[in-house]
């Protein structure tokens, strides 16, 4: 099998064209230390200074409130504990969903070691927190921070931002909104203080995560301090990543609505398909108000590893949330939370340009990967 | 009472790994009568998860799961039909 079909983007978008352009150039030109004086110098701060406007433009924030990180997660460790820094006075209370990536409940397990308290907000069957209990939890009065994912990263359901928001507003609470699996692909909602997003999700390179702080939103950087992105991401920028984040963000954006229909359109197949020709089968997360390109489902009896391991040879790059395929024993927090089936779990997200021809072979293939795997397990 | 029923069988899936409890318990649950329960013993985290959600999706009813002094959980199920 020489064609794989590549349906991993929640994990990494390939490297768009133009962000390859961009990153050669930029390789070239942009190297030089963007806080010095002399002409190369002023060069890459030039670059670095227009990507990071577009970046603002594109994510809806201010160019002076756009920080660049080494990574998504990095832009969450730093954003989390910046923000509970700058609140410090007012209270050491956290709140996110239980469904946030694992890099906001990392930190929130760290806030917790440091002697703060955290409370994760439950979600229903589709994966949703209910704003109402949100606002609930967000009402405390020591409350320092609210965290909220735009579209669940392993389900695709989108949660209910600007309720939130509107709630956090409210009680004077500042909410980090996580945009990593919807920036580039759909509007970010209003009323972050805080947003996060990885280059790599949306087609840039590895390397390049977005921390945004809305103007009068506390901030105190977690990390020690240095000079470079407003005192808030210590160590030198990498110019030429970041430029070339910016020129995948900017032609995602330009495709995005025709892309995102396209992609949702895809999805729906499989969401409908699935369950027509594999029997035992839950499709996950919520059908309709969802990430356009991420579709998850657990079919009954099988295997996560064997169910990956053949669709790998079968020519297909899919992920799992399914204990046996994780580096830990656990089966994915998201899936426990929702109280979904966890074993027999495949993800299925479709990059840009993933074609009509590579889902219908996926549904032409699995449900015989299926039956073959239970027969092996003696399931009849 | 009804809640807190004797089981009327135990699949030990102590040591295995999800699906297999899952399996085990679909394979043994029409062994038992109408409204009996079925004890599973499973120490595969995902069994917590997986034994109720399998509850849903065939419509049994999950009772109850139950820490066990050795590790693991007893999760209890009726069988609705």
């Amino acid at each position: 099998m020489g064609l794989v079909a590549y349906f991993d983007a929640a994990s990494t978008e390939p490297l768009h064209p133009q962000a390859r352009e961009a990153l050669l150039a930029a390789i070239d030109v942009g190297w030089a230390d963007p806080a010095r004086l002399y002409n190369q110098a002023r060069r890459a701060h030039l670059l670095l200074e227009q990507a990071r406007t577009e970046v603002a433009e594109a994510l809806g924030a201010r160019p002076d409130e756009v920080s660049f990180t080494s990574s998504g997660t990095q832009a969450v460790h730093l954003g989390v504990l910046g923000t509970l820094q700058g609140r410090r006075r007012v209270g050491r209370h956290l709140v996110t969903s239980a469904v946030e990536h694992s890099s906001v409940l990392h930190a929130a397990a760290l806030h917790e070691r440091d002697g703060g308290t955290a409370e994760t907000v439950g979600v229903d069957l589709l994966g949703r927190v209910d704003p109402a209990v949100f606002t609930e939890a967000v009402a405390r009065p020591d409350t320092a921070l609210a965290c909220l994912q735009t579209a669940n990263h392993e389900v695709g359901t989108l949660q209910p931002v600007a309720e939130v928001a509107a709630a956090c507003r409210r009680n004077g609470v500042p909410l980090l909104v996580d945009a990593a699996q919807t920036a580039g692909r759909m509007p970010v909602p209003a009323g972050w203080s805080v947003l996060t997003a990885s280059a790599h999700k949306w087609g840039g390179p590895p390397g390049v995560g977005v921390l945004a702080v809305r103007k009068g939103t506390r901030f105190r950087s977690y990390l020690p301090e240095d000079e470079r992105e407003r005192k808030r991401v210590p160590g030198f920028e990498n110019v030429p990543g970041i430029v070339a984040a910016a020129a995948a963000l900017r032609a995602m954006t330009a495709e995005a609505a025709q892309e995102r229909s396209r992609l949702s359109a895809l999805v729906d197949k499989i969401r409908q398909t699935v369950p027509k020709v594999v029997p035992d089968v839950e499709v996950i997360g919520d059908p309709v108000e969802r990430a356009p390109h991420i579709v998850t489902f657990s079919c009954l009896y099988v295997d996560g590893e064997a169910l990956l391991t053949e669709l790998d040879k079968a020519g297909f790059a899919v992920s799992s949330g399914s204990s046996c395929t994780a580096s830990t024993l656990r089966p994915s927090h998201v899936l426990e939370a929702m109280g979904v089936l966890t074993h027999g779990n495949v993800r299925v997200s479709l990059p840009r340009g993933a074609s009509a021809a590579e889902v219908d072979r996926f549904l032409a293939v699995l449900p015989e990967l299926v039956r073959r795997i239970r027969q092996d397990a003696g399931v009849t | 009472m009804t809640e807190t029923t004797q089981p009327a069988l135990t699949v030990d899936a102590l040591g295995k790994k999800c699906p297999i409890p899952i399996i085990m318990l679909a394979e043994q649950i029409n062994h038992v009568p109408l409204n009996a329960v079925v004890a599973v013993l499973a120490d595969d985290p995902a069994a917590v998860t997986d034994v109720p959600a399998w509850c849903r999706l065939k419509s049994h009813r999950h009772v109850g799961s139950y820490e066990l002094p050795e590790g693991g959980w007893a999760i209890h199920v009726r069988r609705n039909y």
